[in-house]
Parts: structure tokens; C-alpha cells; sequence
């Protein structure tokens, strides 16, 4: 009698879930076994998806979801794949980011994950995504109708530094009680002449909800606005789904004296050129010898594409990125051959 | 895909992977675990996992752990991992544990109770001494003849089944008793106790494992955030409550553990049926309470329910559980442990442990953003720092003036910035 239930769970390990088996078959190869496509079964996502069109219809409000655990760590990106999870389509083209690259770790990894559990088809071009997962950047280049961003967040709540209880700031929200915010950007103009917000710095959306844009920096804030593509947030460990659809307005928070302003730097990019793109600086040497480059490797791989072909200081041919360390050994060519 | 990038990450992901893999299997020359052995020879692991897991599964909670390098936490995350991906078919009746077959049951407020004192299975007088015979293998320690209520059925295959098997005299005869009433429920009779279950209303009943935790949490939330909570996190919390973040004084009103059933009734069938045995810790505290203007003085009690055997775990969750409720009787809220949202928000451990490790993935982009921020505002600061300087050395200039000291000597003072500025300007020049 006893352990009935462990020996069935641990016999049914294999059984698939799958609803759409033949659509599925005619993907591709890759596909693990024993999971419903994208992971999640098809009531969840269900949910997931009515808590979406709420979030939609209330643009910056967080709304709480059934967020579920996934095989990858809160922190992770939880949040931004259950979003994933619940609209991606087979005929999806999926692109995802991490710091604006596509070939940081966490991106990879992510971008694996749906492989297998989806098999549709991955891109690395901006203009070819139909759905683009992030963390801490849009991409450079403009995105739009039809696109869908997703926004991995780890606090949603734009408030939470300045009070730590949910039930209070949820009232906040509801009374619009946006004071204690611009307190706290005015003293910081008194105690330092600046806003000290680099990234995840706070929004109006549609001139109702104050919200978190996630990490990104404060650069690409101006990109959240009237952008035509639709934007989902999902916060996995914390439970809560927000959106920005498609032309509304998002205002960063500022003053009329000290308007909201992003940074700019006096350089291009040593890649590419480009003077309007957001630049990470690279330490190349024991000596502090930096190299300022696009974060978003998309945007710089397609400008060097236009200008004058490979770089001859890259040998683009075989390197398979701009990452920095490749560059420089340019000992990385060729590693491996995934599909 | 006619571009494809990173493959070194990939690369270096598909090799962590096997890295992992091949250190968790250590040398070769040694015999590998078998679940089996984990699930029978580490059953308190199995039972803390499938208890935070929120999964009653001994074979699989064994799997974990023996994937996880036997790091219960991450063994937590595998298999709640795996639980999400599981439909939820029915919910069951709630577990009667008055009709447990009890394999250990103490009562520490009354010398005897009716089903009697019952040590069973525990270290709580053992004396913690390095048992060095058991560092040689092929021990086969045996049941106890006489005296012992219960006895374990050998090598059973899944683990958890039990049987109990009949011995000569009396002790016998109470554990195969097969209701032991609850010690408590003595304090039932004169009213003593504030009864459970009052609030059962028509409510359906929350779960946490597919709705978002809301606050204020009714009980039924927190009790079910409890019994998954960290084992670590709540063993500190009620540890704080009885050095005086939050004032509890609990009695142990009883702590059984052993055999209880699962039903469930199908609405097709609308007739009960038993799907499993499992096994269950419950611990009942009772606190004194004084009383206020609505409730005359009693005691309340601390609920701590968990899989498996899990005792230190069920003991804190009932203390917790009893300063979670202090609003409900109007006591002061002074503690970390008494406050809902600090408990419930931090609880679970597979949540904390992601978000803590989280800071390990790249986050230069931020980093970069804060650079620009930190770099134009010391510029700023070495800025205003000369500037301060100017009306100083225009007073001094008066100064010297009045005393008729010759300008033109005290110049040479101040052509060169201070020591700290050049350090600041120095740091500027990194482009």
C-alpha cells in the first residue's frame, strides 16, 4: 500500500504530456522527450496568459501569477521564460539577450532550453525576432509591430526601497501615492546634484502606474516609450506580471529643472563606429588599458556588416563574436559546432 | 539558422555539465549509490527534501539526492522542478492523524497519556558519541526484542511501508491500538484549548502551489508555506521567539509521527478512496493565553505538520506558526518571527537560494551604468572641492593683507591641488 504513489511518479518519468504531437514531430530533432512543448503544461500557461491580457489591459500594473518553479534557478530569468513559455508559438523566431549580447552565458543557456523543449527556430538578429527575451538591455535597434519584448525582472516593485511592505505599497499604488518617490529623487539632486539612478530607474506608464523598467540602464529608458512593440515583464520569484503594450507613453521620472537625462559618451564604438550606442567598457590589460564596445552585439555585427565587411583587425570570418576575449586571443575560432 | 553565435558558451555549459556529472560519481573503483541505498540508509535526507519539495515521493527525493551531490537544498529545487510539471488530478481529504499508526508519540505536558508515551526511532537520548564500529561496513544492527512497540519489515522496497508486527505484553497492545487520541484533546473537554478548525467555513482552501501568495495570508497559506518553508530559516525564527523576539512560551502538547492515509474522493465515484500510506511528523504546541476582551483565557496552540519524519523541523514550524498568529489575539507584534510578510516572503528556500546565487551572472551592463554614474560624480565633487577653495584663499589673501605679509610668498602654497585631489584627478584620467 504504501508508496503507491512514489512508484507510479517515478515508472511515469517518461510519459509525455505532448497536446500537439504532430506539429511538434515535424520540428526538429533536438526536442527532449517527456515535456510538454515550452516546458509548461498547457492549464498553466493558460493562466499565465490570462494574467498577461490583464496586464495589458492595465498598462504597469503588476498583476500576481501562478508563477511555477522552472528547471532553471529563481534569479535566472524565471519570470521572463514563463512569459516565453506561455506565447511562444512553433513558428516563433526566438532571439534572447543578456546584457545586450547573445552569447553571454545566461543567454545561451536560455536560448538552449527553449530549443529543447520547443525545437522552433532561434535568431540572433534583431529584425528577424519575432520574440525577444532580455535582461538588462533593448536592443539598439528600433523594434517593431508585431515584436514581442520580454523582460526578465527581479523586483518588480518600483517602491520597495522606500517601503518594504507589499500590502503598503500595493495601497500606494492604488491612491497613486507617488510622493515618497520624488522625495527621495530630490534629495538626491540636494545631496549629490544628480539623480543617483543608473539602471532600473523608475517610469510613469500611461501617466497612472509608476513601474520598474527592470535592470536596464537608464539609456534605454527612452526606448520603453510609445515603442511599438508589445512589452511583457514577468518577476518569477516574486510573482508578478506587468506590460507595456504597444504605443504608450513611459515617462522616466524627472523634474522641470532637472529633466531626465541618459548618458553619453565621447567616443564610438571601436568595433563599429557607432556614436547613438549604449558602451561597455572592456579592461583588455594589466595596464587599465580599456576598449569601450556596443553591448549589444547584434546592432555592432550588423553595422560592421554594412560599413566595410569583416574588421580587419577582428578577422571576423571565423570568430563567431565580438567578444573581447575571442578577439584578443582570437584562439576561440571554430569551438564546437552546435546547430 | 544561418548565424550562429556562441558556442564557446555553450561549449563551456555542455562541459560544466559533465564535469558535474563525473565528480559526482567520484572513483570509479568504488560501488555507485543506489537509490535504494540513499532512500533506506538516509531517510532523514529523503524526508526533509520531499518535505520542502512539497513532493511525497521517496524514490524520486532520493534521486534528487543523489544528483544533487546530496545537497538537500539544491535536491529541494530538482524536485520541485520536476512537481511543477505535474498535472494536480485531486485534491485529497484532509489527512485524519488521529488515526495514525504511530511510530514515536510524546506528550511533554501530561506524565502519561491515553496511547501512551512513546519514544520510537529518536536521538533525543542518545549520547552524541562517535560511533567508530559503524566506520566498518556490514553492520546489521537488529530490532529490539522486548518492549519495543513497532518493528521495521526488513527490506521493503519502497522505504516508507511498515508493518507491525505483534510481540508478547502490554506495550503491544497500545501501539496496535489503531486510534491514538491526541494528547491535547484532553484540554478539549474543559475547554481549555481554543478549538482548531473553527474557521473552516465554505472557503476553498489555498493552494500554494498554484496561486500567488497574497497578504494578509489566511492560516491555511501560512501553514502550507511553513510546511515547505527552509528547515534552517525556521528553526532560527522560532529560536528567536523563545530568546525574546516575540515572547513565546510553548509547551510540547504533542509531537507524533508515523503512518498515516491519503484518500481521495473523485467526484465520478463519490465514494472515498485510499491512494497511498505515507508517512507524516506533527507537532501540536500549546502557549498560555492570557486573554483579551473577546476571548476569555486559554490556551492556543502552534501546528507543525511535514513529510516524513521531520521532527526539529514540525517543532519550529509550530512555534512560528503560534507567533504568526499574534495578531489574531491581539498581542504585540515585536519580532521578526511574529511578522507575516518578513516569514513568508523569506521562507523558501528554493526562491532564496536563486535569487542569493543570482548575483553570479553577468551584470556589467548595471555595473557600467553605475561606473558612468560614480566617475561624473566624483568629477563633480573635485569640482566643487576647488571651488571651495577659491573664497578660502581670497580670505586668506585678506587675511595676509591685513597682517602685510608679501602675496607673492604664500602664493607657492597653493599652486599644487592637494594631495587627495590629485589622487582624484589622477583616477579621472583612466578614460
Amino acid at each position: 500500500m504504501a508508496g503507491v504513489v512514489a512508484e507510479c511518479d517515478f515508472f511515469c518519468l517518461n510519459l509525455c504530456v505532448f497536446n500537439d504531437i504532430g506539429v511538434f514531430e515535424k520540428m526538429i530533432d533536438s526536442v527532449e522527450a517527456g515535456f510538454n512543448f515550452a516546458y509548461l503544461d498547457e492549464q498553466t500557461k493558460r493562466s499565465i496568459r490570462r494574467s498577461l491580457l490583464k496586464a495589458v489591459a492595465i498598462p504597469g500594473h503588476q498583476i500576481p501569477f501562478s508563477s511555477r518553479e522552472m528547471p532553471m534557478s529563481y534569479g535566472w530569468g524565471t519570470g521572463g521564460i514563463q512569459v516565453t513559455a506561455s506565447v511562444i508559438g512553433s513558428d516563433d523566431k526566438l532571439k534572447v539577450i543578456d546584457q545586450g549580447a547573445d552569447d553571454t552565458t545566461n543567454a545561451v543557456n536560455i536560448r538552449r532550453f527553449f530549443k529543447k523543449v520547443c525545437g522552433m527556430k532561434t535568431t540572433e538578429k534583431t529584425t528577424e525576432a519575432t520574440l525577444i527575451q532580455t535582461r538588462h538591455r533593448i536592443p539598439e535597434t528600433p523594434l517593431r509591430e508585431g515584436q514581442v519584448m520580454v523582460y526578465q525582472v527581479p523586483i518588480p516593485e518600483p517602491l520597495r526601497w522606500i517601503e518594504p511592505s507589499e500590502p503598503e505599497t500595493r495601497k500606494m499604488h492604488a491612491l497613486e501615492e507617488y510622493g515618497p518617490m520624488y522625495v527621495r529623487l530630490y534629495e538626491d539632486i540636494t545631496r549629490h546634484g544628480h539623480i543617483a539612478t543608473a539602471y532600473d530607474y523608475p517610469v510613469m506608464v500611461n501617466e497612472r502606474y509608476m513601474m520598474r523598467p527592470s535592470p536596464i540602464p537608464r539609456f534605454d529608458n527612452p526606448k520603453l516609450d510609445m515603442s511599438p512593440a508589445l512589452q511583457l515583464f514577468g518577476a518569477g520569484r516574486e510573482k508578478r506580471l506587468y506590460a507595456v503594450p504597444p504605443y504608450t507613453k513611459v515617462k522616466s521620472l524627472d523634474f522641470e529643472d532637472y529633466p531626465f537625462e541618459v548618458e553619453s559618451w565621447d567616443r564610438p564604438c571601436e568595433f563599429c563606429g557607432a556614436t547613438d550606442s549604449y558602451l561597455d567598457e572592456v579592461v583588455i590589460d594589466d595596464e587599465g588599458g580599456r576598449m569601450w564596445i556596443c553591448s549589444d552585439t547584434d546592432y555592432c555585427e550588423g553595422r560592421r556588416v554594412l560599413t566595410s565587411g569583416p574588421s580587419p583587425k577582428l578577422g571576423r570570418e571565423e570568430s563567431e563574436s565580438n567578444s573581447v576575449v575571442s578577439l584578443l586571443s582570437n584562439s576561440e575560432k571554430g569551438v564546437g559546432d552546435e546547430g | 539558422m544561418s548565424y550562429v553565435a556562441a558556442k564557446g558558451g555553450e561549449k563551456a555549459i555542455r562541459n560544466a555539465e559533465r564535469l558535474l556529472q563525473a565528480e559526482r560519481r567520484g572513483d570509479w573503483a568504488l560501488s555507485e549509490l543506489s537509490l535504494a541505498q540513499i532512500k533506506q540508509q538516509m531517510s532523514l535526507a529523503v524526508a526533509r527534501v520531499m518535505a520542502e519539495g512539497s513532493l511525497y515521493d521517496p524514490d524520486l527525493a532520493a534521486l534528487a539526492i543523489k544528483q544533487s551531490w546530496g545537497d538537500l537544498v539544491e535536491a529541494t529545487f530538482l524536485l520541485r522542478a520536476y512537481r511543477t510539471t505535474l498535472p494536480r488530478l485531486y485534491y485529497a481529504q484532509p489527512l485524519d492523524t488521529s488515526e495514525m499508526v504511530v511510530r514515536r508519540r510524546i506528550s511533554s505536558i501530561f506524565k502519561d497519556v491515553p496511547g501512551g508515551q512513546q519514544l520510537g526511532p529518536t536521538f533525543d537520548y542518545i549520547h552524541r558519541l562517535l560511533d567508530f564500529k559503524l566506520a566498518a561496513e556490514d553492520n546489521l544492527p537488529e530490532y529490539p526484542k522486548a518492549g519495543v512497540n513497532a518493528q521495521r519489515n526488513g527490506a521493503s522496497s519502497n522505504g516508507c511501508s511498515h508493518s507491525f508486527v505483534e510481540e508478547n505484553g502490554k506495550t503491544v497492545e497500545r501501539t496496535v491500538l489503531s486510534t491514538v487520541p491526541r494528547a491535547i484533546d484532553v484540554l478539549n473537554s474543559e475547554a481549555l484549548i481554543q478549538p482548531e478548525s473553527q474557521e473552516k467555513e465554505e472557503k476553498e482552501i489555498f493552494d500554494l502551489t498554484r496561486q500567488p501568495l497574497e497578504l494578509p495570508a489566511r492560516r491555511d497559506a501560512r501553514l502550507q508555506n511553513l510546511a515547505r518553508a527552509d528547515e534552517g530559516f525556521l528553526l532560527g525564527l522560532a529560536y528567536s521567539t523563545q530568546r525574546g523576539y516575540g515572547n513565546s512560551h510553548p509547551f510540547a502538547g504533542e509531537i507524533r509521527m508515523g503512518e498515516v492515509e491519503v484518500c481521495i474522493c473523485p467526484e465520478e465515484l463519490g465514494f472515498e478512496v485510499v491512494i497511498a500510506d505515507i508517512t507524516v511528523t506533527e507537532v501540536q504546541m500549546v502557549n498560555q493565553f492570557k486573554g483579551n476582551k473577546k476571548l476569555p483565557p486559554q490556551f492556543t496552540r502552534g501546528y507543525g505538520l511535514t513529510f516524513g519524519y521531520n521532527e526539529r523541523k514540525a517543532m519550529a514550524m509550530a512555534l512560528v506558526d503560534r507567533s504568526l498568529r499574534s495578531k489574531e489575539f491581539g498581542e504585540e507584534s515585536k519580532g521578526p518571527a511574529q511578522d507575516e510578510e518578513f516569514v513568508l516572503y523569506h521562507s523558501d528556500n528554493v526562491e532564496a537560494q536563486g535569487f542569493v546565487q543570482h548575483l553570479k551572472l553577468p551584470h556589467y551592463i548595471d555595473f557600467q551604468a553605475e561606473l558612468n554614474l560614480v566617475r561624473k560624480m566624483r568629477a563633480e565633487y573635485a569640482q566643487r572641492e576647488e571651488e571651495q577653495e577659491v573664497p578660502e584663499q581670497e580670505v586668506d589673501k585678506q587675511k595676509m593683507a591685513e597682517q602685510g605679509v608679501d602675496e607673492q610668498d604664500r602664493d607657492d602654497d597653493h599652486r599644487e591641488p592637494t594631495p587627495s585631489l590629485r589622487a582624484t584627478s589622477a583616477l579621472m584620467d583612466i578614460p
